[in-house]
C-alpha cells in the first residue's frame, strides 16, 4: 500500500531468519576485498558491525567523534544483556524473549525482526565469552544470570554494573584486531556531516575533522548509520554529551525516513536533578529495583517536611509511607516496566509527594532488603542469635557485594550515605526507541544506507525492555548486517572504488561549508547551550513523560520560534578550520532543533497511548496507557519533504501473527 | 623479539633492576655479618677474626667469583639505573606546573635515582677508604702484628702473625745498627729468610687496624685520623641512604619480577622493611661503637 | 563558592601554551567539576573570549574521555573519580585550583587540556584481543567453567577505562597499568591463554615504542586511577613477560 517495503521474509516466524540468510546474495572473497563500507559509530552496533564486516574481508572506514572507538556510549549501559540461553532451566526459550519483547514493546514492533533478535541473542553470549568478556559467573565455574526489568525467567547476563562497559570493550578489541591488520581504517575525532548520494544510492560522507576543522570526503560502496539514540534533545538526559542525532538526522534530511520518533524511554530509576547547572543526568541501575523499594510520603504535610529538611525519611513510620508501585501493581510491585514505574513516579510527585528541594524525587529503600539479607547470612554464618546490629552490618556486606559501585556512584554525587539512608530517584530520558526506519535487511530507505542499533527503530517497539539495548546492538552488529549487506553489495563488485572527485561529493562538500560559516557568520548574544537548554525543557514538559494535544502544539510553535532565535541569535566563538567544540555542539542542537519538532508532531498524530508515549487523552479510567490497535497498528515513518515542520507520512501496517495483541497487564 | 624482549624492552630493564638488586641486598647480608666481627669479637681475638676473615674473602676463587659479581651488579645496577632515569625523564618534556606527587607515592619511591647516586658515590668512597689501599694503594699496607709481654722478663715484644700460625718477631725484620734484618717482607704479605731467599711464611695485612683508626682509634704503624668523627658521621648518613633506598627497592624489586600474590604481599613488604631498617641500622652502628670505643 | 582558576591554555600543537588566570563566582558544591567548567566557558563564550577545551563526554566516570590534572593529582584530589564525577564540595571558598593536560610525550597536546591519547589504540591494535572471528559460531559459552575467582579477577582489571590517569600521574609517564590491565585481563580467561605470550610481548613492544617511560613501582598510578586497577596487573604482566621472553619463537 505504501512506499515502504519491509522486506519481511515468507514463512513460518522461526524459519524467517535461516531461510532468509540461505537465499540472499553473497559476495565471495576476492570481491569483499574491493568492497568499502562506512560505518558511523563505534558503539555496540558499529563496533560490531566494524569488527564483522573487516573480518568478513570488506575494508571499513570507521567514524567516531570521540578520541577513541572505545569511549561510544554503549559503555555506559549498567545491568546486563539478555540471552534465550535458558541456562537457569527456568522455562525460558527464544519464543518467550520473542513474546516477553514484543509484550514490552507494547505491540509495536515488528514481529519478524524481534523474533531474529530472540535467535541471535544466544550466539552474543557465545561471541562474547571467546572474545573474554569477563561476565559474571557462579561458583561452579558457569555463567551467571540475574532477573532483570521485569522479566519473570532469568536470562539477563551481566559483568557488575558495568556490563555495557565489558560488551563494548569486547566489540572494540575485536575492532582493534582488524585495526592492527589494517583491515578497519579508524577515524576518530571526525563527526559524519553529510551523506553523498550517487545515482540514488549512498556512496559516502563528508566528515568534519573535529581535530583540523576541516571537511573530508570518505567514499565507499554502502555507508551504515550506528550513531546511537536521540535522548539528548531534551538537553538532560543519561546520554553522554556528545551523544548526538547528527548523523541520523542528516540522513533523513536526504531521504531516510525517520520512524516513531515520540518514542522515547524515561527511565525511573536516575539521580535526580540538583539545580540550574546540571549538565547531564546518571543512571541509576535497573538492578537496583531488584532489592529496592520505591515509596514517598503517605501524607503531603509529611512530604511537605521532607522537602523543608524538617523531617528525614527514616523518621517516617512504616505505615506513613506509601509504597506506591506495590498498591497499584501487586504483581510486579517495583519490577513494573519503565515506562510504568516512570510515570507513576511522576504521578506522585505531580500531586505534591515528591522528597527533595525541587519536589521531583521518590525514595528507593534498601532498608527491607538490608534487613532480610542480614538475617540469612546471620543463619547460614551461624549466628543465630545475632544483634539488629549486626544483621543490619551483615546486611550492609551482601548490599555492598551486590550494588557497591552504584551505592558508591550515588554517594560521590549526592553526598549522602545510601546505605542509611533511602535513595533519591527520578525518571530521566535514558534511550530513544524511534529512529531512521529500516527494512528487513536493516537498509533505510536510501539504496546503500543502512542504521543499526539505537540509531534504527526497529526492535524496541513503543518500549525497549531492560538488557535488551545491548542485546540489539550486538545482534545487528555482529551477526545481522554482516549478512544482509551482501545482498546489496553482490552488484557492486564490478563498481570499482568511488572516487571523491565526483561532482555529488563537491555538492555535499560545499553545503557543509556554507552551513557552518553561516553559523559562524550570526555571531549573536546567546550560546549554544542556552537554545539547547530551552529546548530541553519545552520537550521534556511537553514532549516527556506525558503529552497531550494542547502541549504538543504549543511545543510545535516553541520549538519553532526557539529554532528561529537560534538562527540568529546565536553565538559561536572560533573559526570553522579547528579544534572547535562549539561548532560541533551547534551543529548538533541545530538537528535537535528539527528532530524535536517531528517528535512532538509524532506525538501528536499518535492519539493512543503506547509503551513510553503516553497520551493523556488516552487512558483507562485508572490511569493506565491505552492502546488504539484499530487505529495505530503501525510504523509512523516520516519523510523529509524540504520542510521540516511539514514531514509527510508513512504507515507501515504491523502485521501480527504469532502473539494475540492483549492489553499489557502488570497487576 | 625475544633477545630484544630479554635485553633492552622496558619490562627486560626491570628484571634486570631488580635482580642485580636483589642480588647486592644478599652482598649486604655477607657483607654485615663479616663487619659485625669487627664489633662482636673484641680485643686481639678479634683482631685476628677479622683480618683472617679479610684474608679468606680476598683469596677464596668461589668469593672471588661473587665479588666480581658483586662488582658486574653494582655497575649494571647504576648503568642501567641511569638508562632508566633519562628514558623516563624524556617521557615527559613538559613538567606540571604545579605537581603534588607526595598525595600518592612515597619520598623514596620518587627518588631512587638519587639515592642511588649518592649511595654509588658513598661505595666509591668506601671503596678507596678500605678497598683500595687493601689491594692497590702504592703504600705498602701494615701487616697483622701482635704485642706479646714476656710476663717473666716484662719484656714486650712484637711478633708477625702467620698463616700457619707461626710467629716472627717483628725486631727481625728490623736492620739495626747492630745487625742486619734476617728477615723481609715480599710480596707485601710474603715473609723471606733474607740469606737463603726461602719463603718462611706469609702475614696478614691489618686490615682491622685499618677500619678502627679509620673511625677514631690509635693502632701502632697507622696514622690516626683526625677527621674520624665525619668518617663515623658520613657513613651513617650514607647507610640513612641505603636504609631509603631499600625501603623502595627491596620488595619494588620483587613486584619487578612478578613475584607478587595477594597472600604474600604482606610479607614481602613487611619483610623489605625490615630488612630495609636492620641492615643499614646493622652497619651504621659499627663505626659507632668504634668511634665511642677509642 | 569563589574560585580562581589557573588553567593551561595552548591554541594548538605547536603553540608554546601558559597557565591563565581566571576567576569564577557562584559555585555550588553540588556541581561537578566539568559543570564548573562550563559555567566559565559559557562567561567566556559571552564575553567574547575562547572557551577552553576539554575532552568529556558521558559525564558518569565510564567513558574515560575526561582527563585533567587538577591541582597536582589526576581527576583531582579525590579517590576513584574521574573528573566528571569530582564534586565541587570537595573544594573550598577562595581556594586557587590549577587545571593542567595530562603531561605525557607520547599524549601531546592538541588544544588546552585535550590530549592525544591514540597511542592507548595503537598498543590495543598491537595485541589487546583474543583472535577469534565474529561469526558466532564459536563454542557454547558455558562449555569452559571458569572459576569465579578468576572470572572476578578479570573483571576487576577489564574495568579500566583507558583515561590515561596512570600515565599523567606517573612520575615516569609510565603506560603499565593500562597495559597490564588487558594483558591480566585476558591471560586469566582459557580463552585468551593461547596467544598470552605473543600478547604480552606485542602490546609492551608497541608500549616501548609509543615513548611512554618505565614502571617504578612508585604504585601512584594505582592511587589515582579512578577504577582502582591494582598493581597486581603490573607483575602479572611482568610474570607474563618473563615467561614469553623467555620461550616465544
Amino acid at each position: 500500500m505504501s512506499v515502504l517495503d519491509s522486506k519481511i521474509p515468507v514463512g513460518p516466524i522461526d524459519k524467517k531468519w535461516s531461510d532468509h540468510k540461505n537465499h540472499i546474495r553473497l559476495v565471495n572473497p576476492a570481491n569483499k576485498r574491493n568492497i568499502d563500507i562506512i560505518v558511523v559509530g563505534t558503539g555496540l552496533a558499529g563496533g560490531a558491525a566494524s569488527a564483522s564486516l573487516a573480518e568478513l574481508g570488506y575494508n571499513v572506514k570507521a567514524f567516531c567523534f570521540q578520541d577513541s572507538p572505545r569511549r561510544a556510549h554503549s559503555i555506559a549501559a549498567q545491568g546486563g544483556i539478555n540471552a534465550a540461553k535458558n541456562y537457569q532451566g527456568d522455562g525460558d526459550s527464544i519464543f518467550r524473549l520473542f513474546y516477553d519483547t514484543i509484550k514490552g514493546g507494547d505491540y509495536r514492533s515488528r514481529e519478524a525482526n524481534v523474533h531474529r533478535l530472540a535467535e541471535v541473542s544466544v550466539n552474543i553470549i557465545d561471541q562474547c565469552v571467546a572474545q573474554g568478556v569477563p561476565f559474571a559467573r557462579e561458583y561452579g565455574g558457569l555463567l551467571d544470570n540475574r532477573s532483570f526489568g521485569g522479566a519473570q525467567v532469568s536470562r539477563t547476563f551481566y559483568a557488575k554494573g558495568q556490563t555495557g562497559q565489558q560488551l563494548l570493550l569486547g566489540a572494540y578489541s575485536a575492532m582493534s584486531r582488524q585495526i592492527g591488520k589494517g583491515k578497519i581504517k579508524m577515524y576518530s575525532r571526525h563527526e559524519m556531516q553529510n551523506l553523498v548520494i550517487v545515482d540514488g544510492k549512498a556512496r559516502g560522507i563528508i566528515a568534519r575533522n573535529i581535530v583540523t576543522g576541516k571537511l573530508e570526503r570518505f567514499s565507499a560502496h554502502a555507508v551504515v548509520i550506528a550513531s546511537g539514540g536521540y535522548g539528548n534533545v531534551f538537553f538532560l538526559s543519561t546520554n553522554a554529551m556528545g551523544s548526538n542525532v547528527t548523523a541520523a538526522w542528516r540522513i533523513h534530511r536526504k531521504g531516510a525516513f525517520f520512524a516513531n520518533p515520540c518514542y522515547t524511554q524515561i527511565h525511573p530509576t536516575c539521580i535526580p536533578v540538583s539545580g540550574e547547572h546540571q549538565s547531564k543526568l546518571t543512571l541509576m541501575s535497573e538492578s537496583l529495583r531488584n532489592d529496592g523499594r520505591i515509596w514517598v510520603p503517605k501524607n503531603l504535610e509529611d512530604a511537605e517536611a521532607i522537602r523543608k529538611g524538617t523531617m528525614k525519611a527514616t523518621d517516617l513510620k512504616e505505615e506513613d509511607r506509601d509504597y506506591y508501585l506495590e498498591r497499584r501493581y501487586p504483581a510486579f510491585g517495583n519490577l513494573v516496566p519503565r515506562d510504568v514505574a516512570s510515570r507513576a513516579a511522576k504521578e506522585r510527585c505531580d500531586a505534591g509527594f515528591g522528597v527533595n528541594a525541587t519536589g521531583e524525587a521518590v525514595y528507593l529503600d534498601f532498608a527491607t532488603s538490608i534487613e532480610r539479607y542480614g538475617r540469612e547470612k546471620a543463619m547460614t554464618s551461624n549466628l543465630a542469635n545475632a544483634s539488629q546490629e549486626t544483621i543490619l552490618e551483615l546486611g550492609r556486606e551482601v548490599v555492598k557485594a551486590k550494588y557497591g559501585n552504584l551505592f558508591q556512584m550515588y554517594y560521590k554525587i549526592v553526598d549522602d550515605n545510601p546505605y542509611d539512608m533511602p535513595m533519591m530517584i527520578y525518571p530521566a530520558v535514558h534511550y530513544t526507541m524511534g529512529g531512521v526506519w529500516v527494512d528487513y535487511n536493516l537498509m533505510t530507505t536510501i539504496p546503500g544506507c543502512y542504521a543499526t542499533g539505537e540509531a534504527n527503530f526497529s526492535d524496541h517497539g513503543a518500549n525497549r525492555l531492560g538488557a535488551s539495548a545491548l542485546m540489539q546492538g550486538l545482534a545487528d552488529g555482529y551477526f545481522v548486517l554482516p549478512y544482509t549487506i551482501a545482498d546489496y553489495l553482490a552488484d557492486d563488485i564490478r563498481t570499482g572504488t568511488i572516487s571523491t572527485e565526483l561532482p555529488e561529493f563537491s555538492a555535499a562538500e560545499n553545503e557543509i561549508q556554507e552551513r557552518n560559516s553561516s553559523l559562524l557568520s550570526i555571531q549573536g548574544a546567546k550560546t549554544v547551550d542556552h537554545f539547547h537548554r530551552r529546548l530541553g525543557k519545552v520537550m521534556w514538559d511537553k514532549v516527556g513523560m506525558s503529552r497531550d494535544e494542547e502541549g504538543l502544539k504549543w511545543a510545535i510553535a516553541e520549538i519553532q520560534k526557539i529554532r528561529a532565535e537560534f538562527y540568529s541569535n546565536v553565538r559561536i566563538p572560533g573559526i570553522a578550520d579547528e579544534f572547535n567544540p562549539e561548532l560541533d555542539k551547534a551543529n548538533r542542537v541545530a538537528d535537535f532543533l528539527e528532530l524535536g519538532e517531528l517528535m512532538a508532531i509524532d506525538a501528536l498524530n499518535r492519539t493512543e497511548s503506547c509503551g513510553g508515549h503516553f497520551r493523556e487523552e488516552s487512558q483507562t479510567p485508572d490511569g493506565e496507557a491505552k492502546r488504539n490497535d484499530s487505529d495505530f497498528a503501525y510504523v509512523a515513518a516520516w519523510e523529509y519533504s524540504g520542510n521540516v515542520s511539514e514531514p509527510t507520512l508513512h504507515k507501515e501496517e504491523l502485521v501480527f501473527e504469532n502473539i494475540k495483541l492483549v492489553e499489557r497487564n502488570y497487576k | 623479539m625475544s633477545k630484544s624482549a630479554i635485553l633492552s624492552s622496558s619490562i627486560a630493564k626491570k628484571y634486570w633492576m631488580a635482580f642485580t638488586g636483589l642480588f647486592l641486598s644478599l652482598f649486604l647480608v655477607g657483607h654485615l655479618l663479616g663487619n659485625l666481627q669487627l664489633i662482636f669479637i673484641t680485643g686481639e681475638e678479634g683482631k685476628r677474626a677479622f683480618n683472617e676473615y679479610a684474608f679468606f674473602m680476598t683469596h677464596n676463587p668461589l668469593i672471588k667469583v661473587m665479588s666480581y659479581l658483586t662488582y658486574l651488579s653494582v655497575l649494571f645496577h647504576a648503568i642501567d639505573g641511569i638508562f632508566l632515569a633519562i628514558q623516563n625523564k624524556k617521557a615527559r618534556p613538559i613538567p606540571y606546573a604545579y605537581n603534588n606527587p607526595g598525595a600518592n607515592s612515597k619520598l623514596p619511591a620518587r627518588q631512587m635515582a638519587v639515592l642511588g647516586s649518592v649511595i654509588l658515590i658513598f661505595i666509591v668512597i668506601h671503596m678507596s677508604n678500605f678497598w683500595w689501599k687493601m689491594k692497590f694503594s702504592s703504600e705498602p699496607m701494615p701487616l697483622h702484628s701482635v704485642m706479646v709481654k714476656d710476663p717473666q722478663s716484662n719484656q714486650s715484644q712484637t711478633l708477625y702473625l702467620t698463616h700457619t700460625d707461626n710467629f716472627f718477631p717483628t725486631s727481625a725484620f728490623e736492620t739495626t745498627p747492630m745487625a742486619e734484618a734476617q728477615m723481609e717482607i715480599k710480596n707485601e704479605t710474603d715473609f723471606y729468610n733474607k740469606q737463603v731467599n726461602i719463603k718462611m711464611g706469609e702475614g696478614y695485612k691489618d686490615l682491622h687496624s685499618l677500619v678502627m683508626t679509620f673511625f677514631g682509634q690509635t693502632k701502632p704503624g697507622f696514622p690516626t685520623n683526625k677527621y674520624a668523627l665525619f668518617a663515623v658521621i658520613g657513613y651513617v648518613l650514607a647507610m640513612a641512604v641505603m636504609s631509603m633506598h631499600l625501603m623502595h627497592g627491596f620488595s619494588s624489586a620483587f613486584q619487578s619480577l612478578g613475584l607478587n600474590h595477594k597472600k604474600y604481599n604482606k610479607a614481602i613488604k613487611t619483610f623489605g622493611t625490615a630488612f630495609a631498617l636492620l641492615i643499614p641500622l646493622g652497619f651504621a652502628i659499627i663505626p659507632i661503637i668504634i668511634y665511642l670505643n677509642k | 563558592m569563589k574560585l580562581t582558576l589557573k588553567i593551561w591554555r595552548q591554541k594548538g600543537p605547536n603553540d608554546k601554551g601558559q597557565m591563565v588566570t581566571y576567576p569564577v563566582d557562584n559555585i555550588s558544591g553540588d556541581m561537578s567539576f566539568l559543570e564548573m567548567l562550563d559555567v566559565l566557558n559559557e562567561q567566556l563564550i559571552e564575553t567574547g573570549d575562547s572557551p577552553i577545551a576539554f575532552d568529556h563526554d558521558c559525564r558518569e566516570g565510564i567513558c574515560g574521555s575526561c582527563s585533567l590534572y587538577i591541582n597536582g593529582e589526576a581527576h583531582g584530589p579525590d579517590r576513584a573519580v574521574t573528573t566528571c564525577q569530582l564534586h565541587m564540595r570537595k573544594f573550598h571558598d577562595g581556594e586557587t585550583i590549577y587545571i593542567e593536560p595530562w603531561r605525557a610525550k607520547a599524549f601531546p597536546v592538541i588544544k588546552d587540556l585535550v590530549v592525544d591519547r591514540s597511542a592507548f589504540d595503537r598498543i590495543m591494535a598491537a595485541g589487546g584481543f583474543i583472535s577469534v572471528n565474529t561469526s558466532g559460531n564459536t563454542i557454547d559459552a558455558n562449555t569452559i567453567p571458569i572459576p569465579k575467582q578468576d572470572a572476578d579477577a578479570a573483571f576487576e582489571a577489564a574495568t579500566c577505562i583507558g583515561c590515561g590517569a596512570c600515565v599523567a600521574t606517573c612520575k615516569n609517564s609510565s603506560a603499565m597499568l593500562f597495559v597490564s590491565a588487558k594483558v591480566s585481563q585476558l591471560s586469566l580467561l582459557p580463552q585468551g591463554k593461547v596467544e598470552a605470550k605473543e600478547r604480552v610481548l606485542n602490546m609492551v613492544n608497541r608500549m616501548d615504542e609509543e615513548g611512554f617511560g618505565n614502571c617504578t613501582n612508585t604504585g601512584a598510578c594505582e592511587v589515582e586511577c579512578p577504577k582502582e586497577i591494582s598493581l597486581e596487573n603490573i607483575a602479572r604482566m611482568n610474570r607474563e613477560y618473563f615467561k614469553a621472553a623467555l620461550s616465544a619463537e
